[in-house]
């Protein structure tokens, strides 16, 4: 029998808004569950409560996170299975209540509860280092550290590597700690090789920490999240492939990295491993 | 009944707090009075690091004047204030001088600054020599945002010290990582200090008080990802290749 003690918490983060926190969240939860684990993407976006839509489960939100949190319902009431994908739930962020609900506490006993029913408890964390971003990453055992290949946005995921290392309940109880993933979203490798952008290389050197995927600028993205339907679900998406590639990775799988042609000599052998 | 009243009630926070704090400030010390000699240093030093001279805040420090006005108030401070002001540096105070040079500075707006001996940079500390020198090991990398400081003794980073990152020490800095962020060695004053590190792309380094910013380190690109150490020379930060 499965042990409620095993269940995983992953953060995706980033600290600056808009590289993609949101669009990875949904599908890497989704790809899990399409694998067959049991899991639930919650929102930690009190406000601004985007994943539900991008879920295209919008409409069917009754109770949400803070709900929760308040005791005003329980969780089989604010669970929204998805309907697409077995094993698959969402749990919605609030709209208009305000971000100071969100306690320590409270977030703990929803993880706690949580843990009984899931194997992978995946938090999408607002942006910024405010209460709604600590809290997402505070009880991670692992994050995925999403960034775009921009020196702002590599900036702003250096300061969340070191909010991850210092201010987790991990690095303050003195265990092993959060377990470190680059997401390089947003990537065009044409731009990289002009010298618009950062190279993987680049970013790589800068941040230091284990490449899980590189997610290609795609128009499929907003098409898809327009349709409400998470990214890895569609099929001909270069984006998609990303993210089924990005997830299998993270289940173990040895794959190449795709869609990030470059020139450069050494730089393969070096991100393909054998270095 | 006085507490009751609505304007009490009422009462907003207050528009202000003081709160002591610590600042590393630029020292200029002043050898002569010559204004013509000033003001073609100065231009040639604004030359040599133009941002540096955005505004930056300035001690004038009066210890070392050779020749110290025979009366006081000949000392034309407004004068000085308004070189300074013009290429750029912001004076905020005089530091030693006699009393009375102290007292017509004062006048001219320029408050008197403690002498601070304990980060003197040419006196070495005495360490006891029985105290076992404590060193501190962050056996991660330094991230944007964090600061790690290491009192009493050296400070080694298994790891990068990121730009925005700021690692500090009384002792030695050894970073086993490229160094991005800002360094400080022997804060204390200790002007035997140094910083060594895997690759030098620092924002700052500085020993015993003495700073360079990032464009006047000025290394050539090729020195990136050689191991490099800082350490001061006649009172002059070097930046020299660790001899394999
Ligand atoms: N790989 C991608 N290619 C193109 N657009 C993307 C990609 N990833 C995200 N976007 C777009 O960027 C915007 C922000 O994405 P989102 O996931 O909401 O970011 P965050 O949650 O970090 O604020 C959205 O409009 C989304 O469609
Ligand atoms: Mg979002």
């Amino acid at each position: 029998m499965w042990d409620g003690n095993l269940a995983t918490v992953i953060v995706v983060t980033s600290g600056k808004g808009g590289v993609g926190k949101t669009t990875t969240s949904a599908s890497f939860a989704t790809g899990l569950a399409q694998r067959g684990y049991r899991t639930v993407v919650i929102d930690f976006d009190v406000g601004l409560r985007n994943l539900d839509l991008i879920m295209g489960c919008e409409r069917r939100v009754v109770y949400d996170f803070i709900n929760i949190i308040n005791g005003e319902a329980n969780l089989n009431q604010a669970l929204i299975r998805d309907k697409r994908v077995e094993n698959l739930h969402v749990l919605p962020a609030s709209q208009t209540r305000d971000k100071e609900a969100l306690t320590k506490e409270g977030v703990e006993r929803v993880l706690n509860e949580l843990r009984q029913n899931f194997e992978y408890i995946v938090c999408d964390s607002p942006a910024g280092i405010e209460r709604g971003a600590l809290m997402a990453l505070y009880f991670a055992d692992e994050a995925l550290v999403v960034t775009n290949p921009e020196v702002s946005s590599v900036r702003d995921s250096d300061r969340i590597l070191g909010i991850l290392a210092s201010r987790s309940r991990r690095a303050e109880q003195g265990e092993a700690p959060v377990k470190e993933h680059l997401v390089l979203a947003r990537y065009a490798p044409e731009r990289a090789d002009r010298g618009d952008m950062l190279s993987v290389e680049d970013v790589l050197e800068i941040l230091g920490i284990p490449l899980l995927g590189v997610i290609p600028e795609s128009s499929t993205v907003l098409q898809s999240s327009n349709a409400g339907v998470p990214v890895i679900l569609e099929d001909g998406s270069d984006a998609g492939a990303a993210y089924g590639d990005l997830v299998d990775r993270f289940l173990g799988k040895n794959l190449p990295h795709r869609f990030i042609t470059t020139q450069k000599k050494g730089f393969l052998k070096r991100l393909f491993g054998g270095g | 009944m006085l507490l009751r009243s609505p304007r009490f009630a009422a009462e907003p926070a207050p528009p202000f707090e003081l709160k002591g704090s610590l600042f590393t400030l630029t020292v200029l010390h002043l050898f002569q009075l010559d204004r013509v000699a000033i003001e073609r240093h100065l231009a040639w030093k604004v030359k040599q690091a133009p941002s540096f001279f955005n505004n930056t805040p300035v001690v004038i420090d009066l210890e070392d004047l050779a020749e110290p006005p025979h009366k006081p108030d000949e000392m034309d401070f407004n004068g000085l204030y308004e070189l300074l002001r013009g290429h750029g540096m912001a004076p905020v105070g005089v530091r030693n001088g006699s009393p009375e040079l102290q007292a017509v500075a004062r006048q001219a707006g320029l408050p008197l600054l403690p002498d601070n001996r304990s980060t003197g940079a040419t006196r070495k500390p005495e360490r006891s020599e029985l105290a076992p020198i404590r060193s501190r090991i962050v056996n991660h990398p330094v991230r944007s945002g964090q600061q790690v400081y290491a009192p009493d003794g050296d400070l080694i980073v298994l790891g990068t010290v990121s730009a925005g990152a700021e690692v500090i020490a009384d002792g030695n800095i050894h970073i086993y990582g490229a160094l991005r962020g800002r360094a400080l060695a022997g804060v204390k004053g200790d002007v035997e200090t140094r910083i060594f590190c895997q690759s030098l792309e620092a924002e700052l380094i500085s020993i015993a008080g003495r700073y360079r910013i990032s464009e006047q380190i000025n290394l050539d690109p090729a020195e990136r990802g050689k191991a490099m150490q800082v350490h001061l020379v006649d009172d002059r930060l070097v930046i020299d290749h660790l001899a394999r």
